[in-house]
């Protein structure tokens, strides 16, 4: 039984309104199923929200909320949300259907009824508000978990859409899993034998790892990195590991704030590392190649590229025409998408043909629909995680270096 | 064959029965399935091309993101749900969801489940005792 002190047992009983009796009652069950003694405070929501996701029913429910009075529906902690599932600038370009952009606005004013703040982003560790150390949290996005958790020392589970909304309305989630400091300990052993000299290298390598994860209970701890990757690169890094593991935190050594050491992540000794050599990075590749040279869009997204990404996108293009047959597409936040507006950045990718998109990440925007709709198959990334994502809405993907993805673009053929 | 009892951790939703579908390969509602269809869509996934709709889904472990907690309650108001979900681990994406959606999950056995079931036997499954009964 999960034990409540006097105000969460107040508001299980309805006492502060409807919306945060039926949160309470569903961290409840959430919790007895994992275990957990009690709640614990969390300072920041970050809510998973594309009506991909939620689908009609999750857009009734947000709706149902936001029918009772201000002081029953307004969430209780800051509260941001994910990308959302149409860049109604871009609907037409991009031939979103018609029926999701009428349900994304639904949902959007949905959330401004509760006090949720429309972020659209899925890199707020980057944009928004960073995680400290030891902070409670819940974070409702794989990527932003994983990084808040590894890169921050922060402490949060996987909380879906549902649960970080029970979350953003009581402020509490239950006591298990990452917040607690046994769950944190290392379960297996990494050494990267090469240094990744991509942001899809970095995404290949959590790709290796988390294929390799038997549960979301696995930590995997990585050593063999000299020097610190760069916030992006362990963003593709940490993606990846989370969208084909499930896994919500690493430890690299001599790297994240947990593991200075071996000796620190581990209890007792530590297991035999695996290596993982150029070679295998090289066949994440190979696994993804097609046999033909058929392309039909290029994806920057997955997670929404930082500035410096998108700066790099731009160099990339400057001066160059992408390929009539080829779509290229490069998500980002809406700070960010401001900053390039700003900085010419945009300007500069989209000269090229490409085209920016603000507040969204692809594959949670009817990425199925949309690829029908345009007739794209074949599709190619840098980010590992798309790639793995996407096998199953009707593409097929390929994992390519950011270089290589805009010759091909540009050729209107993989190169 | 006579009944065999499974035990698990105790679950999540109600007791139900159905038919078991059944293989070692893991779990999320968004990379694998095609929801509109009610089958399974990735190309890689042992039960590619399978029908879940109304079954007792037996996988290995809930892998992949978070949308499947939003995901299992819009999958059951449009009667495309598994009605019952047995895993050896679950995530905590797959504890929400199932708690949203009110569709029944057990996981954490004390076999490998997706040994232990095979597909085709009915199957009745207890979340609140967290047990599973296979009639064979």
């Amino acid at each position: 039984m999960v034990r409540l002190n006097d105000e969460e047992q107040a508001m299980l009983a309805g006492e502060f309104g409807v919306p945060r009796k039926l949160s309470m009652e569903h961290i409840q069950k959430v919790g007895e199923f994992f275990d957990a003694e009690d709640l614990v405070e969390v300072s920041q929501v970050h809510l998973m929200a594309d009506t991909e996701s939620t689908g009609e029913a999750g857009l009734e429910y947000l709706e149902m909320l936001g029918t009772y009075s201000e002081g029953e529906r307004r969430v209780r902690v800051p509260t941001v949300t994910d990308p959302l599932g149409c860049d109604f600038a871009k609907a037409e370009r991009i031939n979103h259907p018609e029926e999701f952009i009428a349900q994304e606005r639904r949902l959007t004013a949905a959330f401004e009824t509760l006090g949720i703040l429309i972020t659209q982003t899925c890199i707020n560790y980057q944009t928004i508000l960073p995680p400290v150390m030891g902070e409670h949290l819940a974070y409702g996005d794989t990527g932003s978990s994983i990084y808040a958790n590894s890169v921050m020392g922060a402490r949060t589970n996987f909380q879906g859409g549902p649960s970080a909304l029970a979350a953003a309305l009581t402020g509490r989630v239950p006591r298990y899993g990452f917040h607690l400091d046994e769950r944190r300990r290392g379960t297996n052993l990494w050494e990267l034998k090469c240094r990744p000299d991509s942001l899809s290298d970095w995404g290949a390598a959590g790709a290796i790892i988390g294929r390799e994860q038997t549960s979301y209970w696995e930590v995997p701890v990585v050593l063999g990195v000299d020097g610190s990757p760069t916030s992006d690169e362990l963003k593709q890094f940490g993606a990846a590991l989370a969208s084909f593991g499930s896994t919500p935190l690493f430890h690299m050594v001599g790297v994240t704030p947990e593991a200075p050491d071996l000796a620190t992540v581990f209890d007792g000794t530590p297991p035999s590392a695996t290596p993982i050599t150029r070679a295998d990075l090289d066949n994440v590749y190979k696994r993804y190649r097609p046999g033909d040279d058929k392309l039909d869009v290029v994806v920057f997204a997955a997670p929404q590229l930082s500035l410096i990404e998108m700066q790099n996108v731009g160099l990339l293009l400057r001066d160059r025409t992408v390929h009539a047959d080829v779509t290229v597409l490069a998500a980002t936040s809406p700070e960010i998408k401001s900053a390039c507006d700003r900085m010419g950045i945009t300007e500069m990718i989209e000269a090229s043909g490409a085209v920016v998109l603000e507040g969204v990440c692809f594959y949670q925007m009817h990425a199925r629909e949309i690829g029908e709709a345009n007739g794209w198959r074949r599709l190619m990334s840098n980010s590992a995680k798309i790639v793995n994502i996407l096998g199953g809405y009707g593409y097929e993907p390929v994992l390519g270096t950011t270089e290589n993805c805009i010759d091909s673009a540009v050729a209107g053929r993989i190169v | 064959m006579a009944e065999r009892i499974i035990k698990g951790h105790v679950g999540i939703g109600p007791k139900v029965t159905g038919e078991a579908l059944v293989a070692s390969d893991n779990f999320s509602a968004r990379y694998d399935l095609n929801r509109v269809e009610g089958i399974f869509s990735r190309s890689t996934h042992k039960l590619v091309g399978q029908n879940y709709v109304g079954k007792v889904l037996v996988l290995n472990a809930a892998k992949g993101g978070v949308a499947t907690a939003w995901m299992l309650r819009e999958m059951a108001a449009r009667e495309m749900v598994p009605i019952a979900l047995l895993l050896n681990f679950a995530n905590p994406i797959m504890a929400q969801g199932a708690a949203f959606g009110d569709v029944s999950l057990i996981d954490r056995f004390d076999v490998d489940i997706t040994e232990a079931i095979r597909t085709g036997e009915k199957v009745t499954v207890d979340p609140e005792s967290g047990t599973v009964t296979v009639y064979g």
